[in-house]
């Protein structure tokens, strides 16, 4: 019997009796990220970093039972010793190292390989067996580094401002907003922020994420504080009757789909920047080759090509299904969740 | 080229035209003529010989990315843009370069005869020395397909504000057969008749679909009404004994139809007819079909002449006796050509007939009627309307009838193109013949953004099977097609081809036991025979 398996309700250690990430509702689940498709509704017992635990809540309600743990602190269910790794995806992002009678695996969750400011940065686990993401994986992903992007954003929204326009970019509220937050040239102007985007900061705050002062856009406020402005909000928030009071406004979209002309194009934004909190084609490949895996198990993204192309470079590799979906611009769990929280 | 690569971002950037129109003033105003006669040239599709195979520059990439060749490919498809692949695989440059746009298009055009090897380090050079976007830009230059998300029409204004000629002019200047490695900025804009001139046709003016009811606009006795055939628009033109047969996507192609010859020496000196190049045999347009394989072909043997007999059926008269006439009001223009084409018989030149009508509701039921007449519709043009430049709202007006519809099952997906890539969005759709689902048609557009972000997740989770790019997918989602015309077919197990298949809307109401069978297919065969 694997350590690991993929059944109906996610990622199963039966030794254990502990899930990871799973999807229906188990009695003891340990937790990579609090992303909606990673960290769902319904667990008895929730385990995950400290630093997930006031998003967790926030997300999941006030009530649940949760325990939150250290990077690299042992816990031993069963004689099968867990610990968290950083990965580097958002804060609070771990991969989990699952240990047994000698034999190693490790569930990558979400993960990026370049240091972002705001989460802790990624550290290879060896093992026998991964379990990775490749959410972008093909060799048309290499991502810029994050220095050169938010020189991007921060001239746009310099020129933004000398035309008199609100500068409008989206960005998923937890991970990637505060990524902008904390990254962006602050001195340009003012950050005003969407309700699920500043619930989330607010929440990371008391986590410990120290953040540039943001402020919240509340009903009936002066529309013309909002010129020259910057305003972070999640994706759902394009096109819908909140975003009018912005106008005029230019409209950026963050996402590592913006790598991609078409999507691009399809998004109908003024600008799109290639950032991700996803390892791109060669941060994919060099995180597996540190881990000295010998088996890689393929789970949300290109899984079926990136799968084949690992077995042709000599590392053994097949996919697994799971309802993990990846970063997506496209309406997501993550999304309608947000949406709701507007 | 980095001013190129900028402009090309800073077009793609924004979807304000008057942004465009900057973007575009800015570069011309700072660029040299030779790198504007190239912008031109590239935003009029004309583009530099091929001078290396695409098949090369894909090997080359993946060897530089350092990947197999099975892996650039399903990447290319899902990119959707070879070019672009192709940009993003290559790894980043080691160094920069200070070439022009036109610099380096010689040295593509250089490529021409050179050996392989040469060619190759050339292009690995050029990629090494270049950044994403200026890569992408210059393997469009090689490739050619580059749309910049610019009309004639935009890059005709800038060019405008750039020279402070005026628009139309300058219009007319563009059309036509000029080659940017045999002109110059300055002769293109500025001389006034070149040995070009004679061929040279005038800018289409191009009608917009009637939206609304005909009643609105007013008086019919101030409209003249026409059939809309379903062939290619043309200019015919006359001048200096030559003669000249321009279609509309401005290519020459005089060569393809020799039944006109006669016309150099029937028409007189100095004359421009603009109308519909058309097959007909015993009276009736044939299908549009015919006409495709006509003009896929470089020479026009016999036989193809006998089998599909080209017609000229003429509404307009642009240039009369050297007299340009597009400001002449339309019924004078009109008179003109009726008398021209009553004193100058020729069997292949036809006029077309005006639609006798008294209200909109007579002409209502005219073009209800459309198909049977081997038409699309009708055409609505005002009767003291001048020939404008381009599409133009106001005075033409097309008046198509309503396309014929099928609900049809998806049965195989692939990944689109553009706007579309890395989407499951280019379908192909099955009727019910019996147990069966056959294949019948190829379609993509017509879905909004969200119903294709659904479709294509609903691809992914319900894949059966997959060949190369093609995704077969359980039978399930039922869509309605809608489309122009049927004719029968042997290339297509189902019989049938459409003309201008697309999704009309998706059928969420119906199960795919509802769709229509082969058999209603047939019908409307039947129905409408061409
Ligand atoms: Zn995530
Ligand atoms: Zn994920």
């Amino acid at each position: 019997m694997p350590l690991l398996q993929f059944n109906d309700s996610g990622i199963f250690c039966e030794q254990a009796n502990v899930y990871i990430d799973p999807w229906k509702k188990v009695d003891r689940a340990i937790i990579t990220h609090a992303h909606a498709d990673h960290s769902r509704w319904g667990m008895k017992h929730y385990l995950a970093h400290h630093m997930s635990i006031p998003v967790m809540k926030l997300r999941l309600g006030q009530d649940i039972s949760v325990q939150g743990i250290e990077y690299g602190e042992k816990l031993i269910i069963n004689g099968v010793e867990f610990s968290l790794h950083p990965a580097g995806h958002i804060p609070g992002s771990a991969q989990i190292r699952v240990s047994y009678k000698g034999e190693t695996w490790v569930v990558s969750g979400d993960y990026k390989t370049e240091a972002d400011g705001i989460s802790t940065p990624f550290e290879p686990v060896k093992c026998n067996t991964f379990i990775t993401e490749c959410t972008f994986g093909l060799p048309v992903y290499h991502w810029k580094p994050q220095e050169e992007i938010f020189n991007e954003i921060n001239l746009w929204w310099k020129k933004n401002k000398e035309e008199g326009l609100t500068t409008f970019i989206t960005a998923y509220s937890l991970g990637k907003a505060q990524r902008v937050i904390k990254n962006i040239d602050a001195s340009i102007g003012k950050i005003f922020t969407h309700g699920a985007v500043e619930n989330t900061n607010e929440a990371l705050r008391v986590g410990g994420l120290k953040l540039p002062e943001t402020i919240r856009v509340e009903r009936g406020m002066d529309k013309n504080q909002f010129k020259g402005s910057l305003v972070v909000a999640p994706p759902s928030a394009i096109n819908s009757p909140w975003m009018k009071q912005f106008k005029p406004a230019s409209l950026g979209i963050a996402s590592g789909w913006m790598q991609l002309r078409g999507t691009r194009r399809r998004r109908a934004a003024d600008r799109g920047f290639a950032l991700s909190d996803h390892a791109d084609w060669n941060g994919l490949l060099s995180a597996i080759k540190a881990t000295e895996a010998e088996t890689v198990i393929t789970t949300h993204g290109y899984t079926n090509v990136f799968s084949k192309y690992l077995n042709e470079i000599g590392i053994r590799s097949m996919e697994e299904k799971t309802l993990f979906t990846g970063e997506s611009i496209d309406s997501t769990e993550e999304d309608k969740l947000e949406g709701e929280a507007a | 080229m980095k001013d190129f690569a900028q402009l090309f971002n800073a077009l793609d950037q924004t979807n304000s035209t008057l942004k465009k129109v900057a973007a575009l003033k800015e570069y011309f105003d700072k660029s040299d003529d030779s790198d504007k006669l190239w912008t031109i040239a590239i935003l009029s599709h004309k583009r530099p010989k091929r001078t290396v195979k695409t098949t090369f520059l894909r090997q080359w990439a993946a060897e530089l990315g350092g990947i197999p060749d099975w892996l650039f490919e399903d990447a290319y498809h899902t990119v959707g843009d070879l070019a672009e692949s192709i940009a993003l695989i290559v790894p980043e440059a080691e160094s920069s370069n200070s070439k022009s746009l036109s610099e380096w298009i010689d040295t593509i055009k250089s490529l021409d005869k050179a050996p392989d090897e040469t060619k190759k380090n050339t292009i690995l050079n050029a990629w090494n020395s270049m950044n994403t976007s200026e890569r992408f830009v210059f393997n469009k230059l090689i490739t050619g397909g580059f749309r910049m998300g610019v009309s004639q029409k935009l890059m005709t204004r800038a060019l405008a504000q750039h020279t402070e000629i005026e628009e139309s002019e300058l219009a007319h200047r563009l059309m036509g057969n000029w080659e940017p490695s045999s002109t110059s900025f300055h002769e293109l804009i500025y001389s006034k008749d070149s040995a070009a001139d004679l061929s040279k046709p005038y800018p289409f003016y191009l009608a917009y679909q009637l939206e609304g009811e005909p009643q609105e606009l007013g008086n019919t006795k101030d409209w003249f009404a026409e059939r809309k055939w379903d062939g290619i628009r043309g200019q015919l033109i006359v001048r200096g004994g030559e003669l000249f047969v321009w279609s509309r996507g401005e290519e020459l192609v005089t060569d393809r139809f020799p039944e006109f010859e006669p016309l150099k020496e029937i028409l007189p000196d100095g004359t421009v007819l603009d109308g519909e190049i058309i097959p007909i045999k015993d009276g009736h347009p044939l299908p549009f079909g015919l006409m495709q394989k006509r003009i896929g072909r470089k020479t026009v043997s016999k036989k193809i002449l006998e089998e599909v007999p080209i017609h000229l059926i003429a509404y307009d008269l642009l240039e009369h006796n050297d007299k340009d006439l597009r400001q002449e009001p339309m019924h004078k223009r009109r008179e003109l050509l009726e008398d021209l084409l009553s004193q100058r018989k020729f069997e292949r030149l036809l006029l077309s007939e005006l639609v006798d009508f008294n209200d909109w509701q007579d002409l209502a039921e005219v073009r209800e009627h459309s198909r049977e007449h081997f038409c699309e519709g009708l055409m609505l043009k005002r009767k003291d309307s001048a020939y404008q430049v381009g599409r133009k709202k106001g005075d033409w007006w097309k008046w198509k009838v309503d396309p014929l519809v099928i609900d049809a099952v998806m049965i195989y997906a692939q990944k689109g193109h553009g706007r579309r890539a890395n989407l499951y969005t280019d379908f192909t759709f099955a009727v019910w013949d019996g147990e069966q689902l056959v294949p019948f048609t190829k379609a993509y557009s017509g879905l909004t953004d969200a119903e294709m972000r659904q479709v294509d997740s609903f691809v992914k989770k319900n894949t059966i099977d997959r060949f190369g790019p093609v995704r077969s997918v359980t039978p399930e989602l039922v869509f309605e097609i809608a489309f122009e015309g049927i004719n029968e077919s042997t290339r297509h197990k189902s019989g049938v081809a459409l003309r201008f298949p697309r999704i009309s809307r998706w059928r969420k109401d119906k199960p795919k036991e509802e769709a229509n069978t082969l058999e209603d297919l047939k019908g409307l065969l039947k129905t409408y025979p061409r």
